[in-house]
Formats: C-alpha cells, structure tokens, sequence
C-alpha cells in the first residue's frame, strides 16, 4: 500500500502548503480510513448491535422491570435480584447446573479426549470409526433425549432387558433421582462428536519428533501421553472446557424433554406438573428462568436471572483464561 | 361571559374527561352496532383435524345466524401462538384457549379485553354457566371470557375387571378404593405389577392434587386470597391418605410401573385402555377416545371417591375447561362482530349441544346441559351429573398461571417417595413460595 499523500515531500520551488491544510488533508485522510475500516466490519458490527448489544441491553432493562410479556414494564429497581435469594427453586435450579458443570462437562470432555485418542491410534478404519462416533452430533437434541429414554426406559427399554437377562439391578434411569442426572451425563457424553474431532484433529497435530525425541529418553506410554500429548493439546482442551462450562449453564433442551417426557407429559393439572421430574432433579436454572418467564409471565424476573447467568458464565471463563496460564502450553499470553 | 366560559370549560373537561375514560380502559362497549356491512374475523384455537371441523360447523350456524359476520377458523394455534400474536399486534379477533390457568395472565395484563361492558350491554345472563365455570372466566371481577366447554375428571373403571374380583360397584370412598385397589391389583411372577389396581402416584396420568382436591373439600386460597394449603386440614389428610396408598402398594412397584408408560396417557396404549389398570381418575373425554381406540373395554364411570368423613361430598369432581375471549388487538366492527361470536359459542344451546355432541366435552350452559338434543352415552353422562354437582370446584384463577399447582406437585412428588419432611410445616413453604409468586404477578417481586 503507498503512503497517504500528506507524507510526500513538496516539490521544490513550490509553494509550503499551510499547516492548516496539511492537518486537513491528513483528518480527511485518517477519516476515509476509518469509514472503510467500518464499512469493512459492518456486516460484524450490524450482527453484534442486533443480536448481542441490543438483547442483551434490553435484558438488563427489563431485568429491573415488572414485566409480563403483554403490558408494558414497570419499574421495580433492584427486586427481581433480591427475591432470586429467597425464591425456593433458584438454589436447587444452581445446584442442578452446578452438578452438571462439575460432573458432565469433565466426563463428557475426558469421554471425548478418550475416544480422539482412540480413533487416532486405529491403524484400520480410522474413517469409519471417525464417522461413527461424530454422527451422533448430528441428531437434534429431542430426537436424541426421546431416544435415550425409549433405551432407557425400566420397563420396555432394551438396556434394562439386558441386564434383566444378566441378573442384574435394573435402575430407573430418568425416573430416579438420583441417576436422572448421570442418565443426562451418558446422553452427552454419547453426543461428544463435535469436541471429538476437535480433539482428534489436534492430537494428528502433533509433532512426530517429541514422541520420538521421548521415546528416545527412554519415557513409556503414560509419560509420554502426560508429557508430551497433554501439554501440546492444552489450548484445545481449554477450549473444550470452556464451551462445556458455557453449555453446562445454558442446559436446557435434554433436562426439559427428559423431565416432562419421563415425568408423563403435561398429565395432571398445571402446565409444569412434571417440572425437575423426578423429584427437582432436572429442574436446572435454565428451566426454572423459561418456566418464569414464559408459563409465569414473570419476564422481568426471568431477564434478572438471565443476567445473573451471564454474569456468571461471563466470571468463569475469565477465571478458566486466567488460570490456563499455569497449565495451557502457550497460555502466557492468555490474560 | 363567564359564565358561558365557565359552562364550555366544564363541558369540554367532561367530554375530555369521558374519551379518556375511555380510552384508557380502551374496552368500553359502545351501543349494540345496527351496522350490517359484510365483515370477516379470524378465530383461533387449538382444535384440529375432525375436532376443527366441528367448530367449524358450529362456526357455520353461527354465519347462518349472522350473515355479515364471515369466520375464518384456524386451528392447531396454542396460547404460546395466541400471546406472541398480541404481542406482534396480529392477534385473531377471538381466541379459543384450552388453558384456563392462563385467564389470570390475560386479565389482569389486558390481553384479552374485559367481556364485563359487552355483556352488560346485551344483557347476557352470566348465571346461564354452572357455578365453576364462572369462577375459571373471570379474574379479580374481570370477566375475559366465556366458557366453551369443559373437562370434568371422575373415576373411570373397567367392569369386567372388577366383576372378577367380586365387585358390582364402584368405590364411593377412599378407603373403599385403596382397598379395592389393592384387592385389583396383580403381580407377574418377578414380583413387578402385571395390572393395577389403581395407581395413586402423584405425576402419574391425571393423578393430580388439583384433580383429587374436591373430594377431600380442600381449598387452595384462604379468606385473604393467599394461599391456605397448610391451614386446610383436607389437604394434609389428602395427602396422607395418598401416602399410605402408595405406600401399601410399594412406591418403587409403582414408580416401575408407571415409567414404562411415558407419554401413552393420549395414544392407544392408555393403561385403562388396554386393560392393565382397573381404575383412574380421567376427563369426560376419555370416553371419546375409548369409543374410538378400544371400542371393546367394558368399562363405566362415577363420581371419584370421596374423603371418608365427608360422604356428602360424593358426586362431585373437578372442572376446567375451555375459555374464548377477544383479544385487545381485535378493534372496531371486527371487535363487535368477534363479541357476536364468543356470545353465540358460549350461550347459543344449539351451538353447545352441537360442539358437546361433536367433540365430548361437557356443554358450559344450564339450557345446553338440560337439552334433548344432547346425545351422551351411559359413561359421559355420569360427567354432566358430576358438574352440576353443587360441590364440584375448579382451581382459583391466579395472574401466576398455574405457579400454586406447579409449586404444590413439585412437593407432593417427593412427599410420596418419602422425602417430603414434616408434612405440615412443609406445605407452609409451599404456600410461603405461592404467595411470593402471586406476589410477583400482582407487581414486581415480594
């Protein structure tokens, strides 16, 4: 690119152009720069105004707002956020997501590390098994929970006639409390497909000659997957984490449908009669904020959980960059 | 001079004064229209397939009547569909919910205008509608809608089932029925239920506290509008009765029992359906699906049995129903024609024994119930008896929608798998939790 014309020397014998003119001369110049920045970046800027800026300045409004849905908002100040601490299913609701993000995500994202592992090591196949454990990625997640709990399911599903057939305990699945939870941890981990090739494209990516060079320090399989593997794959395995905390806090489809589903539909009266079925053990803070805003009509509060969310998810990543420093290789840079 | 000036003030502060009137309620009926030029209106509901085309032959009779008045019926639209619509301003002139725990929501936001002016005007008799259904219409003396059919629940039993065990009758209490019930009921070798009794699991089909409520008498407000489930004896003895059913039967029995069943409380595979549950509390239109999936059950219906001490209570059920109204994005000629239309749906006998007949659903209006036209079978008709039943209720209409039923099921869910604590000081909770919800929706959080 050349120069911008207020950088050129004058010709000699002409006329010194005036200091005024060169400040102007360079305003236009800075100027029509910046408009063909903006304009470069305005189909980004347009996207982010209309469908992140705007929702999520409008949520922050109506979260200080009587709001439902069909009168216009009321301004309530900070009491939506006050009642979040004495409203009875909002700790049970962080509780439920909670348990997902400290027990789904990890298994879901080892689960997918193992299985990468694996599908990188086949000397045969590689593409079929590739094609195998991706596709289940692809089925929506409805589909997918209907699914799990027709296989699930203690009396018809084929996985208790199996055990039934084995002699062993056949449990309840969704229909237990305390398993309706690890039955939602098996239905992601078998949908690992997107994280998975994730996964396998970076372990194909690393260099050859550090196994060889560890080889040659005499170091085993162990060490050379914790020494060598781990440390080189480290950013996506952040990566990994870090999208698995964001989906565990937004968790919403697989617990709705498995709850109302196993929990009988929409029998009995009252349209949440199976809400958390089993006993509140799927009833996570995205279900309790939909159930809120949209059965209750209480948008204004569902808007004050919603921020309480991002604030959340917004936290825990900043912590997960911060400390990726200590265990990400390259992570210095991460701030 | 200042006189005449003083007599133009206040007559324009008066005319000021009565547009604003209203205009701010924006509802006030104007005079009966005289106007007949052709008019087309858009009613939504949630009705399809067979069930559209019987609105829309009540729909006919309606355009017969009212010539200028043409309707464009569309259905398979739920309340979801309906609120978006008011929101977007492209709302139907009327609306056909299936969700009375909504009514709150509309009335008390103005979503659906109140029906109170209109009716006034045209000198509609409200006491045309049993009892219940004018409770689940009307919010906070607001009346946004008229019924249009209801749901009644009673006890379902298959005959032939209990004739092999002995019975002619069905239960009239709840003592009867849990021992009937556990008398039914039998096992397949492995010890797993083979046919139910009865299943008394909360969650389970209609098994719900609201269905079961009117036979213990148990009221969800107190005298203050708040909620008075701890301070009602009916309810913890409801509840306790329950317990000890499920717990006779075995609740992990049970609660195999009933996951296999999933979402087959609507499709052929009905447990009552298919023989394998001798007894359930249903709706009047479980009749409908029977004659249509399982022609062959021999089965008859009654009343739901009845708190033990309170015998004077048998006969009588639990109703919700149908609800039409107007929502407030319906305007002018188009709002007067839609009013023309909830009337006739909801009053007219003839449209109420043609929709009754068609889609069994009990008819919302004395004169329709009392009507020779109408056509129930045996089974349907012990529905008509129970809503008249002076006993029978429905649940309070609440601008938190169906927050005190959700709150109360969610409890009772782990009361009956033995988690639910001390049951009185619990249920105190439950009503702390709905009266902050109430509170919610009155205006802002508590």
């Amino acid at each position: 690119m050349t120069a911008p014309a207020t950088t050129a020397r004058a010709a000699p014998g002409a006329p010194r152009p005036r200091a005024n003119d060169v400040r102007r001369t360079r305003r236009q110049a800075d100027r029509r720069r910046r408009l063909t920045v903006l304009a470069f970046m305005s189909p980004w800027v347009v996207g982010f105004s209309v469908f992140f800026a705007y929702p999520l300045i409008t949520t922050a409004y109506l979260s200080l707002t009587h709001y439902d849905l069909l009168s216009s908002p009321r301004w309530v100040g900070f009491a939506n956020y006050r009642f979040m601490a004495r409203d009875p299913n909002f700790w049970p609701g962080v509780r439920n997501s909670l348990w997902m993000i400290l027990v789904a995500v990890p298994a879901t994202v080892v689960f997918a590390f193992c299985v990468a592992l694996t599908v990188s090591k086949a000397r045969r196949g590689a593409n079929v098994l590739r094609t195998i454990f991706y596709l289940p990625a692809l089925a929506p997640p409805v589909a997918a929970t209907l699914g799990f709990l027709y296989l699930f399911n203690p009396r018809t599903g084929p996985l208790d006639r199996i055990l039934g057939v084995l002699h062993l305990p056949q449990p309840l699945w969704f229909d237990d409390p305390h398993l309706a939870k690890p039955s939602l941890t098996l239905l992601g981990m078998w949908g690992v497909g997107a994280i998975m090739i994730i996964f396998l494209a970076s372990l194909l990516d690393v260099p050859r000659q550090l196994y060889e060079a560890a080889e040659l320090d005499g170091a085993n399989a162990w060490q050379r997957l914790v020494h060598v593997t781990l440390p080189a794959i480290s950013p996506v395995i952040l990566f990994a984490v870090v999208t698995g905390v964001i989906d565990g806090l937004q968790y919403f489809t697989q617990g709705y449908v498995a709850g109302t589903v196993a929990g009988g539909g929409d029998a009995g009266a009252g349209s949440g009669s199976s809400l958390g079925y089993p006993e509140g053990s799927t009833l996570f803070y995205p279900v309790w904020l939909y159930q809120q805003g949209f059965q209750y009509f209480h948008m204004g509060y569902a808007a004050a959980m919603a921020v309480a969310l991002f604030a959340i998810a917004l936290s825990v990543t900043a912590v997960l960059l911060r400390t990726a420093r200590h265990w990400v290789h390259g992570g210095e840079g991460l701030q | 001079m200042t006189i005449r000036r003083a007599i133009l003030t206040a007559t324009t502060v008066l005319s000021l004064a009565a547009c604003g009137g209203g205009g701010s309620g924006g509802n006030a009926a104007s005079p009966a229209p005289t106007d007949h030029r052709p008019v087309t209106i858009t009613l939504w509901s949630g009705f399809t397939d067979r069930e559209l085309a019987i609105i829309g032959q009540a729909v006919d009779r309606f355009h017969s009547a009212k010539p200028w008045i043409t309707v464009k019926s569309i259905g398979g639209q739920d309340d979801d569909k309906i609120v978006k619509a008011i929101r977007g301003g492209n709302a139907p002139d009327a609306a056909l919910s299936f969700s009375a725990d909504r009514l709150g929501s509309y009335c008390s936001s103005g979503a659906w205008i109140d029906l109170g002016p209109y009716i006034k005007r045209d000198k509609v008799d409200v006491n045309a509608f049993p009892e219940p259904s004018q409770g689940y219409t009307s919010y906070q003396a607001k009346r946004c809608a008229l019924p249009a059919l209801a749901d009644v629940y009673g006890l379902y039993y298959n005959t032939d089932l209990l004739k092999a065990a002995g019975y002619s009758e069905p239960p009239r209490t709840a003592s009867e029925l849990m021992d009937m019930a556990v008398k039914l009921t039998t096992y397949n070798n492995d010890g797993s239920i083979k046919v139910a009794g009865f299943v008394p699991q909360w969650g389970f089909y209609e098994m719900a506290p609201a269905h079961v409520a009117p036979a213990w008498g148990a009221t969800w407000l107190d005298k203050d509008g708040r909620s008075g489930l701890a301070k009602d004896p009916h309810w913890q003895a409801m509840l306790q009765w329950q317990k000890k059913f499920v717990d006779t039967i075995g609740y992990d029995k049970l609660k195999r029992f009933t996951a296999s069943t999933g979402s087959s409380e609507f499709s052929a595979s009905n447990l009552f359906e298919t023989g394998r549950l001798a007894m359930n509390i249903d709706g009047e239109y479980r009749t409908a699906f029977i004659h249509s999936e399982h022609p062959e059950l021999h089965y008859d219906t009654a009343p739901f049995p009845v708190d033990d001490s309170q015998p004077d209570l048998y006969g009588a059920g639990y109703v919700t129903g149908n609800l039409i109204g107007i929502p407030k994005t319906s305007t002018g000629r188009n709002r007067e024609a839609a009013w023309e239309l909830v009337k006739f749906l909801a009053t007219d006998t003839g449209a109420q024994v043609l929709l009754s007949n068609g889609l069994r659903n009990v008819p919302t209006t004395v004169d329709a119930l009392q009507s020779g036209d109408l056509t129930p079978d045996a089974q349907f008709a012990k529905f008509l008896d129970i809503y008249r039943n002076p006993h029978t209720t429905s649940t309070p209409v609440t601008a938190s929608g169906s927050a005190d039923q959700d709150l109360l099921t969610a409890y009772v869910d782990k009361y009956q798998a033995g988690q639910g604590g001390d049951l009185a000081r619990e249920l105190a909770k439950v009503d702390k939790q709905i009266d902050d919800q109430l509170a919610q929706s009155d205006g802002g959080a508590p």
